[in-house]
């Protein structure tokens, strides 16, 4: 069902964990749907992404597209790390079976979410950056089924 | 780990050896048509009646009340489309349960755009239905009350004798969905005043493809599939000879081997129950504590999701299964946890094993291991479990 490198990241995930006083969190999903990420960010003060950790509660690939979304950010500036989509996520781990596209939503969305929380605690504005919705799932049930 | 422990046996079963070698010369020797006249196929016609008899006898029934289907949904499917076909001049309301198996449960709904009235019955945290609830339900126009002997998830057994005593009462039929029980537990049609009863092949070692469904003698029931005149008229279609004659054997092992059987089952089941809740923290057990199925254990491990769990135990060579969303292929979990009042996360974090009797105490206590193992990994992974630690900790 999963390619080999989601696989990888499910089994072996990468950069599991908490970042104390991280420079930014965002935490997305819901439980009700079965996935929950949260993603932390230290951003050093040229605005690099010096370190990423995250915690997921959901799936295989929910863990997978969290594990390389860190990967993807790692070392990043914000404007670069603004540039990870969902889409990308998913072609870094050799694509993903349809109905579990929305995991790789979710990842995008955790990185916004940690850099929303970032720019909030500095009193900056990131341009291109809009504030997340908390809850991806949102108005997404009507089409849930479509799969 | 070379050898897969096989805990998914509510899922499916492999057929036995025995079971094989009967079938075999159905296929290649004695290939005829049962509905031929020649010599040939008096042999095909025989094995037939040969297995409807032992099935018959399992049940307490006569041999022409079992009538042989491709598997439980055609069953449940022929049970209920046909009860609201030939009994709609009498009313147009069925009574079921919110736990009944998709085959039941999307039958029903089809009959609901069909003018056909449904009531769904809630069962209490255990999974057992309320009969009190039940009873109420009850109207001038209810021709029907299907309820499933036991549950395929929690593996709930149902108190069947009782709902069978209040749909005769009220001159109400009454079909079950006996799948997963027909094997692991004694039925008898007259003592419980089963109407119907749907049972399947392959759950019980025998082969897929092949099912039956019993209907009581009397019933003025109509053909599900029409074309020729197999199975006294009512399903047509030339008979699956080698499945049927497989079923048969399947059911003259599962019913000599009944009681040895699930008395080991259970002995390993409340092991396995016990060292589960008393050796992982926040976990429940899921349907009733006693009255479940021989062969069921199914928990739920609070914080953690069921397919990551499920997808590392199989890395284990550990075949189980989940009701979480992500194996059903939607985003909600299974309507069985949910109606026995779990919330969602907790319902995406379980898991359900059905044992056999090749099972033994090293694999269950080898199973508990890894899953002791899996949970904790998947809980320091979590932020439910994240929150959970920071919000003790103040």
């Amino acid at each position: 069902m999963y390619s080999e490198k989601v696989m990888d990241h499910f089994t072996n995930p990468r950069n599991v964990g908490e970042i104390e006083d991280a420079s930014g969190v965002g935490t997305v999903g819901n439980a009700k749907c079965g996935d929950i990420m949260r993603m932390y960010l230290d951003i050093d003060e040229n605005g690099i992404i010096r370190d990423c950790k995250f915690k997921t509660f959901g799936c295989g690939a929910a863990v997978a597209t969290s594990s390389m979304a860190t990967e993807l950010v790692m070392g990043k500036t914000i404007q670069e790390a603004l540039q990870v989509t969902n889409k990308a996520v998913m072609e870094a781990l050799d694509g993903l079976p349809p109905v579990k596209v929305h995991c790789s939503l979710l990842a995008e969305e955790a990185i916004h979410a940690a850099l929303w929380d970032y720019a909030e605690k500095h009193g900056i504005k990131i341009e291109g950056l809009e504030k997340p919705k908390s809850d991806i799932h949102e108005g997404e049930e009507d089409g849930a089924e479509e799969y | 780990m070379d050898k897969k422990i096989y805990l998914d046996n509510a899922a499916t079963t492999p057929t036995r050896p025995e079971v094989v070698e009967a079938m075999l010369p159905y296929f290649t020797e004695y290939f005829g048509n049962p509905s031929s006249v020649y010599e040939l196929s008096n042999v095909c016609k025989k094995a037939i009646g040969n297995s409807r008899d032992i099935i018959a006898n399992s049940l307490g029934a006569d041999a022409a009340e079992i009538y042989f289907t491709a598997g439980g949904s055609e069953s449940d499917n022929w049970a209920l489309k046909a009860t609201c076909e030939a009994y709609q001049g009498k009313g147009n309301h069925i009574i079921t349960s919110k736990i009944e198996h998709h085959a039941i449960l999307h039958t029903c709904e089809y009959l609901e755009k069909h003018g056909f009235e449904v009531t769904y019955v809630d069962v209490d945290e255990n999974g057992v239905i309320k009969l009190s609830e039940l009873e109420a339900a009850i109207r001038p126009t209810t021709i029907l009350i299907s309820v499933m002997f036991a549950n395929n998830e929690i593996g709930t057994i149902q108190p069947i004798k009782e709902i069978g005593e209040i749909a005769k009462k009220h001159n109400i039929l009454f079909h079950t969905d006996a799948v997963q029980a027909y094997g692991q537990l004694p039925i008898n049609v007259d003592e419980y005043h089963i109407d119907m009863l749907s049972a399947s092949g392959h759950k019980l070692n025998g082969p897929k493809g092949i099912g039956f469904l019993y209907i009581r003698k009397g019933l003025k029931l109509g053909s599900f599939v029409h074309g020729g005149a197999q199975e006294r008229h009512r399903r047509a279609g030339t008979e699956n000879v080698p499945g049927i004659v497989g079923f048969g054997k399947a059911v003259e092992i599962a019913m000599a081997t009944m009681k040895e059987r699930t008395e080991k089952e259970i002995a390993l089941r409340d092991h396995l129950i016990d060292r589960m809740t008393k050796e992982i923290p926040y976990t429940r057990l899921n349907g009733h504590r006693t009255k479940r199925l021989p062969n069921n254990a199914n928990f739920s491990f609070q914080f953690i999701e069921g397919e990551s769990l499920l997808i590392m135990l199989d890395m284990k060579g550990i075949c189980g299964s989940s009701g979480s969303a992500c194996t059903s292929g939607s985003l909600d979990p299974s309507h069985v946890l949910l109606a026995i009042g779990l919330p969602h996360e907790i319902a995406h974090g379980s898991l359900r094993l059905t044992l056999s009797e090749d099972i033994t105490e090293e694999n269950i206590d080898y199973v508990v291991d890894q899953v002791k193992e899996i949970v904790d990994r998947l809980r320091s992974m979590s932020p439910l479990y994240e929150d959970y630690v920071k919000k003790q900790q103040k």
